[in-house]
């Protein structure tokens, strides 16, 4: 009996009838109100509620070093062919989550998948599907370029002819052709990133983690390296790398989280995070000298806002939730008290104001 | 995984550490030098400047100081184990290893071979060396490959120790300083440049009963056709004893990188 109710609950549903109509008619045919929420509640749990699968899902992930606590407790879900930043300064936490999700920490308390394979459990299977790019360069200097590639090629247990195949293929995409078969300690360190990288992704990995990728490159590596990635990522990989650099994670992330003292402060994608602050951002530099705290005191009348001080380098900012008339109004009150402004301009707000808004003092 | 798939998989991981390890020592300039040159100079220098001074019961001092040397310098060699870890820990080598799908295992062993087929090499020059200047197989031939193995599997069991140091100090330097300082008084106060009786009795005490100088009167033993039964099973002993308690020990420190 109860299941050609479900099935014509089902087909109500399938018709388009919302849950308040279908309960209407049930009542309607003579049931009662806690027949009618039973049979509804029962043929919800029959709905297929698949979840999304998801490259990467941390739950609750919590490390101690001793009485530290690097990660309080700290959830993360990313979906397949998506760009994740985790954004937050020295200490937050970033490195310890990386490392304990590509199986080389184990957490203290939480669980993990990557790639649907338990991080505890399963850290053979992990292995195999993820690449791995720490903060430093983790290649070789004695042994050529290729040589490294091989040597991982090797430590993935692919056929002989493949791995120099692969080898030779990574080469030519990463630019290395021509100093492949140069020891690595004479590369720059645009070229030792690079290799690290390609190292990375020789086994084609479905999520790659990359931690702090352009630390300490120049800006042209840097650019370089970005190109890399989004390609990497307009192949299927999903990445999940952590940057101190708030530009970056603006330019490559279509989710970040922001991270500061092991645990989560914020998330969203750059634009949510961005809006957080409201709209354009109001930043007066004044000339040295100047009475910098009045011209905070004039913004923070003007905005209801606490503005941000840079007293040393005479800078003050605010949110300007008028935009330009916020900035002529504070032109005309800043001048009324004759102090000098050196430079004044409405800017988009930075991931750095978000930090700024989020944790009350600029990023480390 | 099958349990055949998985050991030659093991195998040949560590086929690929020990292949890169030992491609790097080919490549690096200070220990081409100490593999090649260092352990060559010390036997000129001990037979020439100190050979005369020195009072053995043999008719020419590198008779009986050959078969000490290679000890020394297998043990002097395994020092390098545990720098060579403490490097690849210190510039990441060991994470990028540790985060790829192969033995964890090969990564030790890997590291250990190689300063053990390192070894192998040396002794081989140095009996060369040793040839020219005078050395002699006084016995049998397979009494002396017996006396090989056993200076290359206490070797091996050194590396071990300094694994295990290498492990705990991660770091190159702390690994180069903590590797050697205890391993000097243990190479100078034992029979492989002196005979013990001629030291003062309370070092005699101890350098009677090092690990040491058990390994180098078996080899000697070995190589000028004496009896060395006693000798050998008592170096062998000492060998295997090290090996079960710092491999174990070793690997105890490799896997508290992980909490």
């Amino acid at each position: 009996m109860d299941k050609d109710i479900l099935n014509y609950i089902k087909e109500a549903q399938g018709a388009g009838m919302s849950y308040e109509q279908i309960a209407q008619e049930l009542q309607k045919a003579g049931w009662s109100m806690a027949d009618t929420l039973r049979l509804l509640l029962s043929s919800a749990k029959h709905v297929d509620a698949s979840p999304v699968p998801l490259a990467i899902s941390a739950d609750n992930i919590k490390k101690f070093f001793g009485s530290i606590k690097a990660l309080k407790g700290v959830s993360v879900k990313v979906p397949y062919g998506k760009v994740f930043g985790l954004l937050g300064p020295n200490g937050a936490g970033k490195t310890t989550l990386i490392r304990i999700l590509t199986t080389l920490l184990r957490q203290d308390g939480g669980s993990a998948t990557v790639a649907g394979y338990d991080i505890h459990g399963q850290a053979d299977e992990v292995r195999s599907v993820i690449g791995l790019t720490g903060q430093y360069s983790a290649i070789d200097d004695y042994l050529t370029g290729r040589e490294n590639l091989e040597l991982v090629g090797r430590l993935y247990h692919r056929e002989k002819k493949e791995i120099k195949r692969r080898a030779q293929e990574l080469l030519d995409k990463f630019g290395l052709t021509d100093a492949a078969d140069r020891q690595t300690k004479t590369y720059s360190g645009g070229m030792r990133r690079r290799l690290d990288l390609a190292m990375s992704l020789f086994n084609r990995p479905r999520v790659l983690f990359l931690d702090e990728p352009t630390q300490g490159l120049d800006p042209q590596s840097r650019i370089a390296l970005w190109q890399i990635i989004t390609e990497q990522v307009a192949e299927g990989t999903t990445v999940l790398l952590t940057t101190q650099y708030l530009e970056e994670a603006d330019k490559l992330a279509d989710m970040i989280v922001v991270m500061n003292h092991g645990e989560i402060i914020a998330e969203g994608t750059p634009q949510e995070l961005k809006s957080k602050i409201g709209g354009d951002v109001l930043e007066i530099h004044l000339n040295k000298g100047a009475d910098v705290l009045r011209v905070a005191d004039i913004l923070r009348d003007l905005a209801k806002e606490n503005p941000h001080v840079e007293e040393e380098l005479g800078i003050v900012s605010v949110p300007a939730s008028h935009g330009a008339s916020t900035l002529l109004e504070a032109v005309r009150l800043i001048d009324k008290e004759s102090i000098v402004i050196s430079d004044i301009m409405l800017r988009r707000p930075t991931l750095d104001d978000v930090f700024l808004t989020l944790t009350g003092h600029k990023q480390a | 995984m099958n349990t055949t798939l998985r050991i030659s998989r093991t195998i040949s991981d560590i086929i690929a550490i020990t292949r890169r390890n030992l491609i790097r020592y080919t490549r690096l300039p200070q220990l081409i030098v100490f593999s090649t040159i260092q352990p060559v100079m010390f036997l000129l220098l001990f037979t020439y400047v100190f050979g005369g001074a020195i009072q053995t019961s043999f008719h020419d001092y590198i008779t009986f100081l050959l078969p000490g040397i290679i000890v020394q310098t297998v043990l002097f060699g395994s020092m390098q184990t545990g720098i060579g870890l403490a490097e690849d820990l210190s510039r990441g080598m060991i994470d990028r290893f540790r985060s790829l799908p192969m033995a964890h295992s090969a990564i030790l062993a890997g590291r250990t071979l190689t300063d053990m087929l390192r070894n192998a090499f040396v002794i081989v020059l140095m009996v060369i060396v040793g040839f020219f200047i005078g050395f002699r197989i006084e016995h049998g031939i397979g009494e002396f490959g017996i006396a090989v193995l056993l200076t290359l599997l206490f070797g091996f069991a050194f590396s071990w120790v300094s694994a295990t140091v290498g492990l705990m100090v991660k770091e190159v330097e702390t690994a180069q300083v903590a590797g050697f300082i205890w391993i000097f008084p243990l190479v100078f106060a034992s029979s492989i440049f002196v005979p013990i009786e001629t030291m003062p009795a309370w070092l005699q005490s101890f350098a009677k009963h090092t690990p040491i100088t058990a390994t180098v009167d078996a080899v000697r033993a070995l190589s000028l056709g004496q009896p060395w039964h006693t000798n050998f099973w008592q170096a062998l002993l000492w060998t295997f004893g090290i090996l079960s308690f710092f491999i174990p020990l070793s690997v105890y420190f490799y896997n508290k990188r992980k909490n």
